[in-house]
């Protein structure tokens, strides 16, 4: 501080503040696109805050929805930026060391995202406070979401907290001190394994619903989520390549496709290792994946959806793993948008909706979101990529001067 | 589903077993837990049909802060009972007695459900919507009745919406409820404890505390759990106003509710509405504790299984045949 006197941590909020709000007519068309989007949200929220959840598309037999898909799904993408941390601080690999601080950025807002998804899916989120342990009532270690609710906000205050301190030293011209957060990137590394983990658990550990009572579903959250989060983080570093000074190697894009191609070939096996278990010798155990892939009595809401969504893991697993048009990422970029969505379906509603149907007394019914559903789903993801952006912008300045 | 024969040993044990459990329990509740304080930052819980002023907003500052109905002391039960009696009155126009009747000592209740002589009347289930001031709008029942053709075994392949003159020729009637089992999957997520297993063997739930994750209806292999989607609708002149704060008072909108065995009813000594409404006597509730309760005497005398007991959730319902 001392050699910077008129720099300090104010200035530090000031300087990120501004550099988020001014750029070109296209950053700026872009910001209100999304604050208009948030603001949609916002109304259909209060919608829903005012009537109760009885306007989703929920109802007894299938109790989550379109909420906690998107957030078992982006817990995938929060954890995935281990993918980056991992190589840049561990290995030392100088590209991975450029754009780390972007893959945190990422996970910051996915994180953002999920707990959204979290408080817009309870029935009483005033009381989240029961939650808070020592003034609420905290139900650790027996209560799987009570550890999830602990990984989640650990491991956002580790990616928030880490790169937060390594940008404020360099914009405060000092070096940062490796000593000082190096044992918080190794927590952070275990801790994103941990947040998947968790996660999957949350559905894994329930013998009531077989379709999730599976002990793959842990090892391929984790699969799915290295592939379809760096895909994701290849795009925005694509679109950051494309659209500011700030310059990536090809070499990058090549690591983070051979990370997108092993991953998504492990999840593709995992797959179907469990296709052939539910209809090899179909049990009753079985019913919840017909429902899934070819539908059950008429009610065949997401066979659709499943089908396109294999389609596209398939189509770009082959695009990157074959590396068609030779680096060339006109075809590469659109595999990557693929993969990520066609990971986001089988993942998110794909996995989740089927978990309730059959119920467990064998009533089966379809479950479609409602246009409120779906306004404040919309508006949490258009918050999340404003954080994104948010965090990013200042990082990349920052990195930019002083690098 | 599997079938098991029970011998008078395993009823025994059984009961044994639970009370050895419930000793363990009183000590797993000693937390101390300050509901107080959560900093300056809060603002007055909006309900959307508020512009109440004055008293009732004090009520309902003081009904937000309270803390989790197993922490809170005998007072301090009293207190939040007055206090939603008076809101009640407010809202709904109706003069309410709620209470807040702990368990007795001896108690554990179990029920007993007679499947070949159930009808598929479903008195049981309109009873329960009464007792229970159940929403009317969604029409949630805590109690399913599923049709089966003989030579099938399990609900899942039965009928739970026959709109038809029974009992059908060929078929027998199975009724699903929460089965408060000992061993509860519901219990064991819910991330606040804002479900247990009281003494006497009902498992509950804190309206007032639960945060309306529905975790708890995922985990429940039995679909015993309801989620109130919005705020329950019940006619003035339907709505039974001896309540009991964990059993059928009215529920607020996003929280949990299911069966309690009808907790206002059962400690006071009556039976349940369900048991109570069954015009062909299938429904045996009881004390499983006396050994000279009916419940026992048809746990130690008749043919009796329990749902899914492979998941050992430990229910205390079972079904029998005559």
């Amino acid at each position: 501080m001392d050699q910077n006197p008129k720099k300090n941590f104010f200035t530090f909020i000031k300087d990120a503040t501004a550099w988020n709000l001014s750029g070109s007519i296209g950053y700026q068309i872009y910001l209100s696109v999304l604050f208009a989007i948030i603001l949609l949200g916002i109304y259909c929220y209060t919608l829903q805050a005012r009537q109760g959840l009885g306007v989703t598309g929920m109802q007894d037999i299938v109790s989550w929805g379109l909420y906690i898909s998107n957030f078992t799904f982006l817990v995938g993408v929060a954890a995935a930026a281990v993918m980056l941390i991992l190589p840049a601080y561990i290995f030392r690999d100088p590209d991975f060391h450029k754009v780390v601080i972007i893959g945190e950025g990422v996970a910051v807002g996915a994180l953002v995202m999920c707990l959204s998804f979290i408080v817009v899916d309870l029935g009483g989120p005033l009381q989240a406070w029961h939650l808070i342990p020592g003034i609420g009532l905290f139900n650790w270690p027996s209560s799987i979401l009570a550890w999830d609710v602990l990984v989640l906000n650990g491991y956002l205050l580790l990616n928030l907290f880490v790169p937060a301190y390594i940008l404020y030293s360099r914009y405060m011209n000092r070096k940062p001190d490796e000593r000082k957060y190096r044992p918080f990137v190794f927590l952070s590394i275990f801790w994103a394994f941990g947040i998947h983990l968790v996660t999957a658990f949350l559905y894994e550990g329930l013998p009531a619903r077989p379709f999730w009572n599976n002990p793959l579903l842990g090892p391929r959250f984790l699969a799915s989520a290295f592939a379809a989060g760096p895909a994701l983080i290849t795009l925005v570093l694509a679109i950051i390549h494309t659209r500011t000074k700030f310059k990536l190697d090809t070499s990058l894009f090549n690591k983070l496709r051979l990370i997108i191609v092993v991953s998504a070939i492990i999840n593709l096996i995992m797959l179907f290792s469990e296709i052939f278990k539910e209809f090899y010798t179909p049990t009753h155990h079985s019913v919840s994946a017909v429902y899934l892939f070819f539908g059950l009595e008429g009610h065949n809401s997401l066979v659709p959806w499943i089908w396109t969504a294999i389609a596209m893991n398939i189509t770009a697993t082959l695009v990157l793993a074959f590396n068609v048009g030779k680096n060339n990422p006109t075809i590469l970029l659109p595999a990557a948008v693929l993969l990520f969505f066609g990971i986001w379906i089988e993942k998110g509603v794909g996995l989740i909706v089927p978990g309730f149907i059959p119920s467990p007394l064998g009533e089966i019914v379809d479950y479609a979101p409602t246009m409120t559903e779906i306004g404040v789903t919309v508006g949490v993801l258009a918050l999340g990529m404003l954080v994104v952006t948010f965090l990013i912008k200042p990082a990349l300045i920052i990195e930019g001067q002083f690098d | 589903m599997s079938k098991q024969e029970n011998g008078h040993k395993e009823i025994d044990q059984f009961v044994e077993r639970i009370l050895s459990k419930k000793s363990n329990r009183r000590k797993f509740l000693k937390n101390t837990v300050q509901a107080a304080a959560v900093g300056g930052a809060i603002t007055m819980p909006g309900s959307a049909e508020a512009g109440l002023m004055g008293e009732n907003s004090l009520l309902k500052w003081k009904e937000f802060f309270k803390k989790n109905y197993r922490l809170m002391s005998q007072e301090e039960k009293d207190s939040t009972v007055s206090r939603l009696e008076q809101i009640a009155k407010e809202r709904y126009g109706v003069d309410v007695q709620m209470s807040n009747k702990g368990p007795e000592e001896h108690v554990l209740y179990g029920y007993a459900f007679n499947i070949s002589r159930c009808e598929g009347f479903m008195d049981c289930v309109s009873a329960c919507v009464k007792e229970n001031n159940l929403d009317r709008k969604s029409h949630t029942q805590y109690i399913r009745i599923f049709e089966l053709e003989h030579g099938q075994m399990s609900v899942e392949s039965g009928n739970g919406k026959f709109f038809h003159e029974v009992p059908e020729e060929g078929h027998f009637y199975m009724g699903v409820q929460c089965f408060h089992c000992e061993n509860a999957p519901c219990i064991k997520a819910c991330p606040t404890k804002a479900t247990w297993i009281e003494k006497d063997g009902i498992v509950v739930v804190d309206y007032d505390w639960c945060i309306g994750c529905r975790y708890c209806l995922a985990a429940c292999p039995y679909w015993g759990r309801r989620f109130n989607w919005e705020d329950p609708y019940i006619p003035k002149d339907e709505i039974t106003t001896k309540q009991h704060y964990l059993g059928n008072r009215i529920r607020p909108k996003g929280k949990m509710e299911k069966c309690t065995f009808c907790i206002q009813r059962s400690r006071e000594g009556k039976l349940t509405a369900c048991a109570d409404a069954c015009p062909t006597g299938s429904r045996v509730f009881g004390n499983l504790l006396d050994p000279e309760s009916e419940i026992r005497f048809v746990l130690k005398n008749k043919k009796v299984f329990r749902m899914k007991e492979e998941l050992h959730t430990d229910p205390k319902y079972w079904y029998f045949i005559d």
